[in-house]
């Protein structure tokens, strides 16, 4: 053990006037490294010790501020830039909304952290080990007497002029305080293997129990509530059947939505006779036909009909769109062989909606007509 | 305890003259301008009647109220500014000549009181057994009847208790304040309903009575800080006040100005949120043309420019800064009864002319004189409160 310091001389007193008094003096004597050790708070020593106001309140203002600009502005991205909802008809940056949101974050963030602030900052957590710590001195200014401790450290510091001072104030008990430089000095180190294996712990202890809670506590319910209905589940046996099956066949005749039905499967003719394009020549839907004709047609039939893809030759010749047979063919029997196919080309009923089924038709006739243009089609 | 212990020092000194005089000459002012008003337009001046009504109402009775809360509370502090209230809330006695234009000219200000609108009307003849011109005029009289009874023995054992120096008078005091608590929250609330909230008859709002109620005791906290300041200031008081006093008065403002924003912010964001026509159409006349800079000034003089003068820890000790929150504040609680009455009178353009500071001139001349007048027979301080010494050593 290395050799104990003075640290400061010590004085206690009986009653709460006493210190104001004491403290008043040692102000006045133009002590400044000093301090009062109340039991409980004395109003107005603060003044008498002239003691400057805290700057906590700063640190205060600052974390209510920027609670409040983080509430606004995390609001701000979420609900009008990130994932814009639309609220009970409310704007998407709604501010009033939001206000009570940023009342509540400006509130914690002000108070929680200006209690961390003190503790970590002003405190100097983990590091607060302090000379009067454990004295004698400490025990009774924490449960009925009024200390007082001026530091060695103070420039007017005398040894003996201080305990003439406190005597003649009507203290009860004067005393130095030593400390160990080495002790007090020692600074704490945060990441102890004591302090890792405790947080180790606290996880395992977190996990586990968030685990239990939510993946058995919560399912063991006194009652079954709706949980256990008697239900057809999907693709469940069921015995209310005679087939067994729980899903059941829609009824015969059923079309389902967005559906329309094709009339002329096994009969071409009578599609080229009385289906028509409902589609006008516009742009746009000539745009969409050779969108899809490119992508479904041209493999076979090639870019412009003609039946000249990279196919030609290895196959079954794809036949050309451009012969003299479909050019009089109605629209309607192109239609029929994309709906149904033809040959070795299959149906692209599937692959295809009913507008841009059209719209292929379209297409296959402006270049039927690019490629036999008369001229008066130049004009 | 002997009279002898809780005795202080107080010697009686009169109020300046060129108080009085000032109060004087607003008097004569406020009057000829209100004349000139009454004569020029009849329905206008009994609409700024109304809310130079609902202001004087404010002080007043929120001054009673300080007192009652300060009894109840048992508070040590507020008792050398207590007879400060005591002598505003006199003002009770005078309100009801301020409601005199109203009650004459029900036409004028009232629209529920029009027999032909309540026929066509499904609404107001449903809340007919409520707003009608008999139970209106009956239960304002009970209410300022109640009202006197209470200001007679508050104040009258409060003054007794300066020559007798009798404790039980406390005592007594104490019991008339818990009676007097909810019987102020129900006719305050019905103030609140009658004369600002039925203004617009078909529009309901359930927190608009603790809405008047945050600026009543907002306005009253003001106008006994100024009081206070003033008068210590040229030495009236009792020696002996503090800045923790001062400290203490400040704190209760910054508070209740946060309870007029959280109460004010509420309404608004329910009935915002909601979105109700029923409800919506008052505040949609109040965000609509040139009133739409009126709500907006509201937030920022009653809530904005208060808070941030009052926020420092000095500012509630330096009776600079706080002389000039408390006169925000007052003119602040005149703006949001103007902003609570004068839109539903007219709808789409804000009036604003000499006919809306006549009254006021007439009130602050009408405060300083009474107040001069009342302060020439009684003293400035309890001074036979027991509290009145501790509330000297007051130490925060």
């Amino acid at each position: 053990m290395s050799e104990k310091k003075l640290y400061s001389v010590t004085a206690l007193f009986n009653t709460p006037d006493e210190i104001s008094k004491a403290a008043e003096v040692i102000t006045n004597e133009g002590y400044k490294n000093f301090d009062v050790n109340t039991p409980y708070p004395v109003h107005g020593l603060s003044s008498k010790m002239k003691l400057k106001p805290s700057t906590l309140g700063y640190f205060a203002l600052a974390l209510g501020l920027s609670g409040a600009t983080i509430a606004l502005l995390f609001m701000y991205w979420t609900m009008s830039i990130d994932y814009p909802m639309i609220i009970g008809g409310k704007p998407f940056f709604a501010l009033p909304a939001f206000i009570p949101v940023t009342f509540e974050v400006t509130v914690l963030l002000a108070s929680v952290g200006t209690v961390l602030v003190m503790l970590f900052l002003f405190f100097k957590l983990p590091n607060n080990s302090h000379p009067l710590h454990d004295t004698e001195y400490m025990k009774k200014v924490s449960n009925d007497k009024f200390g007082i401790s001026i530091e060695a450290k103070d420039p007017k510091f005398n040894l003996e002029q201080i305990k003439e001072l406190f005597a003649s104030l009507g203290a009860e008990k004067i005393e130095e305080i030593y400390y160990d430089e080495e002790e007090i000095n020692h600074k704490n180190k945060i990441f102890e293997p004591k302090f890792i294996a405790f947080l180790f712990v606290v996880a395992i202890v977190v996990a586990g129990g968030t685990y239990f809670t939510l993946n058995k506590l919560l399912y063991m319910s006194p009652f079954n509530f709706m949980l256990d209905q008697h239900r057809v589940d999907p693709q469940a046996k069921e015995t209310i059947f005679q087939d067994g099956f729980g899903m059941r066949p829609p009824v015969e005749g059923t079309v389902a939505r967005g559906f329309m039905p094709y009339l002329y499967q096994e009969d071409p003719e009578k599609a080229g006779m009385l289906l028509s394009n409902p589609l006008m020549a516009t742009e746009e839907n000539l745009k969409l036909g050779q969108n899809k004709y490119n992508t479904f047609c041209s493999p076979c039939h090639g870019y412009f009909g003609k039946g000249d893809s990279r196919l030609n030759g290895q196959f079954p010749n794809p036949p050309s769109l451009q012969s003299e047979k479909l050019i009089q063919w109605q629209d309607g029997r192109i239609y029929h062989v994309i709906q149904v196919g033809q040959n070795i080309m299959p149906s692209y009923a599937k692959q295809l909606t009913e507008k841009e089924k059209w719209a292929i038709v379209l297409y296959i006739r402006a270049l039927q007509r690019a490629l036999n243009a008369k001229e008066e089609d130049l004009k | 305890m002997s009279s002898e212990e809780i005795k202080i020092h107080y010697t009686k000194k009169e109020l300046p003259s060129g108080f009085s005089r000032l109060g004087f000459i607003l008097l004569i002012i406020g009057l000829i301008l209100v004349v000139l008003s009454f004569i020029t337009d009849y329905n206008r001046a009994t609409q700024n009647s109304v809310i130079i009504f609902t202001f004087l109402t404010s002080i007043s009775i929120g001054s009673l109220f300080l007192v009652a809360l300060e009894y109840i509370a048992g508070a040590v502090w507020s008792v050398p500014f207590r007879r400060i209230s005591e002598i505003i809330s006199f003002i009770i006695f005078l309100i009801p000549i301020f409601a005199l234009p109203a009650l004459l000219n029900l036409h004028g200000v009232f629209h529920w009181s029009h027999q032909e609108a309540v026929a066509n009307d499904k609404l107001l003849q449903v809340k007919a057994p409520y707003l009608n011109e008999t139970f209106f005029i009956i239960r304002n009289i009970a209410i300022f009847l109640i009202w006197w009874l209470f200001y007679k023995f508050l104040t009258g054992n409060s003054r007794k208790q300066d020559s007798t120096y009798d404790q039980k008078l406390t005592t007594t005091n104490i019991k008339l304040s818990a009676a007097f608590m909810p019987i102020f929250g129900i006719s305050l609330t019905i103030i609140a309903i009658d004369w600002l909230m039925s203004l617009e008859p078909h529009w309901f709002s359930t927190i608009f009575g603790v809405y008047y109620f945050a600026g009543t005791i907002l306005s009253a906290l003001a106008c006994l800080t100024l009081m206070v300041l003033y008068l210590n200031e040229k030495g009236l008081l009792v020696k002996g006040l503090t800045k923790d006093h001062y400290y203490s008065l400040g704190a209760l403002m910054f508070a209740f100005i946060n309870f007029w924003a959280y109460i004010a912010f509420s309404q608004f964001m329910l009935i915002w949120y909601a979105n109700l026509p029923e409800e919506t159409f008052w505040f949609i006349t109040r965000w609509q043309g040139g009133w739409s800079y009126l709500s907006y000034g509201l937030i920022f003089i009653h809530f904005v420019i208060p808070y941030a003068i009052l926020l420092p820890q000095p500012a509630k000790m330096d009776p600079l800064r706080l002389k000039i929150a408390a006169v925000i504040i007052l003119l602040a609680h005149f703006y949001d009864l103007y902003w609570l009455s004068m839109p539903s009178f007219s709808k789409d353009v804000v009036l604003f002319s000499w006919y809306e500071i006549a009254f006021p001139i007439l009130a602050v001349g009408l405060f300083i004189t009474i107040f001069s007048i009342k302060s020439k027979k009684i003293n400035l301080v309890p001074i036979g409160d027991p509290k009145m010494k501790r509330a000297l050593e007051f130490k925060l």
